[in-house]
């Protein structure tokens, strides 16, 4: 048996390596970093220890409109693109027509890039002194005033902002559900029918507890990406989100690690961990839920 | 509740589309169900039971044909409409719903005049688990159950709405067989208790003869025979029936009957009148045997098998297209194991004779 364990342990090595040195290694060390007062990486010298970076970074307007941002983000879009991803789910599994052919469709914005998206996002709801986007014409034509969505107020861009997030993290939603639909046992249906259950009832008490293990799946890793938007921000604003008023905490850590005000390694340190332990608090909160909800 | 099924035929598209043509899978279907009885659908498997019991419940609408519930054409209607309990074969119970909740689930569709108060249906569902000796597991989840307990759950979710008529869908083809002996009984005392008109689709003809009021053979999507358990058993009207019915199986031989003789393999095995000359099979009840040593058919002997009461001689026979005839003999009529040969007298009551070409049942007199 023993002789077996230490086989056992031998064989684990790479993947211990490989997740120590990429994955706990930084973990730790970023940790650190978040205590060392102005930690320069050419010297690797700091001047001290202590919680000056967390104040620094609670105190930052920049960092304080990032938390802003991304809550907002978060609290908006997931709830709203995991509701819309299994009404088309629902709806995609009772039509039998061209099911193929919505499926695909719907699926589409999960394999195009993501700065593709934002160029026709962008053309979609710009206005510029010379032309308007489809957007603005579609309010001109109902008698509306063309509005600024990419360079304007705060509420246009963060509602641009979160119909692009919740347009890209659909079709994810959309394939898990539909499969988990589609791995209900047809018999509970038909056991229903014959008992007289109307669509609603059935929908309700009997496909949704179901499914319900997939549901909390896709919100816990829906609040996860949504905490961790970035990328998305710079396809439809560039790379200066500070000035666009629209960042978000990941992109607070990349400015203070490259963007202009570059160079704050403990700063972004500081950010990072901040991120982490709010990631971390929803998630426990989200699995004690569902553990409540999700009852088989 | 009596149902009529009259003319009843269900055709499904095939779904290899070369071949074309439909399958047909029940074939004018005509008979009636007294009220109050329990009915076995009996037949091999791809026979037609299970859709002839969807189309009874409506979850399947016939091609042609009528269904009544005593004097309503149910044709048309709904499943939810019919008023029907069915038991699953899988049971289908919910598994994230306690067994109370389960058998109240039928309940809580009720809607308008119909509908019950909580008391009303804690009552009533404590009555259902009562006749299906489960109330002490209410409390349960369905995965915590027993398939025994699980498909009384089941019966008890059907029977709670009271429906006008009760399916069981292979009732106890998940059970293991000494469940499935005792589940057997209990289904029997249920509906006897509530009288319920009770159909039931089988494979098995065992479970089928021994707790139906009627059985109802199909093959192919055709009734071959209904009729009391025993009278099927003892007046098959063709050889598909006789062969289905009764364990051991009927031995078949190829047979001639010449000049009022029955014979098997050149030996005049019987008399028989009223039949003309022509090729037949012939096929003998395991308990139509008779050990002779003067008798008139004489068998290969390979073994004997001793049951206790029963001595089962297991021998074989040119003729024979079983590949062993088993014969069931009272174990005082002991065959001695070391000879070669064993001769029987055979019963007549117990021998039936088929048309060679169209299997259908020649009735001879003695």
């Amino acid at each position: 048996m023993t002789k077996n364990n230490k086989k056992a342990y031998l064989y684990l090595i790479p993947a211990f390596l490989f997740l120590g040195a990429f994955m706990i290694y930084p973990l730790i060390d970023v940790f650190i970093y978040s205590f060392e007062e102005g930690y320069n990486f050419a010297s690797g010298t700091s001047f001290g220890i202590g919680s000056y970076n967390y104040s620094y970074v609670m105190h930052d307007q920049y960092f304080l409109q990032a938390l802003k941002n991304t809550f907002i983000l978060v609290i908006i879009t997931v709830p709203i693109s995991t509701g819309l991803a299994l009404l088309i789910s629902v709806l995609l599994s009772s039509i039998k027509p061209l099911k193929d052919l919505f499926q695909t469709v719907y699926f589409l914005p999960y394999v195009t890039n993501t700065l593709a998206v934002g160029l026709v996002f962008m053309i979609l709801f710009k206005k510029t002194a010379y032309s308007d986007g489809l957007i603005n014409l579609l309010i001109n034509f109902f008698g509306g005033e063309s509005v600024d969505f990419i360079d304007g107020p705060y509420w246009a861009k963060m509602l641009v902002m979160c119909i692009y997030t919740i347009w890209i993290v659909m079709p994810f939603k959309i394939l898990i559900l539909t499969s988990a639909l589609a791995s209900v046992n047809p018999v509970y249906y038909k056991a229903a029918k014959v008992d007289g259950t109307s669509r609603f009832r059935i929908f309700y008490k009997i496909t949704l507890p179901m499914i319900s293990p997939m549901i909390f799946y896709l919100i816990i890793t829906g609040f996860i990406g949504a905490f961790k938007a970035y990328s998305d921000e710079v396809a439809l604003f560039g790379t200066d989100l500070n000035a666009a008023g629209m960042n978000t905490i990941v992109g607070y850590v990349y400015d203070m690690l490259y963007g202009n005000s570059g160079g704050y390694p403990s700063y972004a340190s500081g950010a990072a961990i901040i991120l982490f332990a709010i990631v971390l608090t929803i998630t426990v909160i989200n699995l004690l839920v569902s553990r409540k909800n999700t009852t088989y | 509740m009596k149902i009529v099924l009259k003319n009843l035929t269900k055709k499904f598209p095939n779904r290899n589309k070369k071949a074309g043509g439909d399958v047909i899978a029940v074939n004018n279907f005509d008979f009636e169900i007294p009220d109050g009885t329990l009915v076995g659908l009996l037949g091999p498997s791809g026979c037609g039971k299970s859709t002839t019991l969807n189309l009874i419940s409506g979850l399947e609408t016939p091609t042609e044909g009528s269904i009544f519930f005593g004097e309503d054409d149910v044709t048309k209607l709904p499943p939810e409409n019919r008023g029907v309990g069915l038991v699953f074969q899988s049971y289908a119970l919910y598994p994230h719903l306690t067994v109370f909740k389960n058998i109240q689930f039928p309940l809580e569709n009720l809607r308008g005049s119909e509908k019950l108060t909580k008391e009303e249906m804690e009552k009533r569902v404590n009555e259902a688990a009562k006749l299906v000796q489960i109330d002490m597991l209410l409390e349960r989840k369905p995965s915590e159950l027993s398939g025994g307990q699980q498909q009384r759950v089941a019966i008890a979710r059907a029977l709670v709405k009271m429906p006008r008529v009760l399916l069981l869908d292979e009732p106890l083809s998940n059970l293991d067989a000494r469940l499935r002996l005792q589940t057997r009984e209990e289904i029997r005392r249920i509906q006897k208790e509530t009288n319920i008109t009770t159909v039931f689709v089988t494979h098995d003809q065992d479970e089928a003869m021994s707790i139906s009021d009627i059985i109802v053979v199909m093959k192919d999507g055709m009734v071959q025979q209904i009729g009391k358990p025993q009278e099927v058993y003892d007046n098959p009207v063709n050889l598909f029936v006789a062969k289905f019915l009764g364990t051991p199986p009927i031995n078949v031989f190829e047979g001639e009957v010449k000049e009022n003789k029955l014979f098997i393999n050149n030996e005049a095995v019987l008399d028989i009148k009223n039949v003309d000359n022509r090729k037949v099979f012939v096929a003998i009840r395991p308990e139509g045997f008779i050990p002779s040593s003067s008798g008139a058919l004489t068998c290969n002997l390979g073994r004997l098998e001793v049951m206790g009461r029963d001595v089962s001689i297991v021998s074989t026979h040119p003729s024979s297209l079983n590949d062993t005839i088993r014969s069931i003999v009272n174990s005082e009529s002991i065959v001695s194991e070391n000879l070669k040969e064993v001769k029987f007298d055979l019963k007549p009551n117990k021998v039936y004779i088929f048309d060679h070409d169209t299997e259908e049942r020649i009735i001879f007199e003695v």
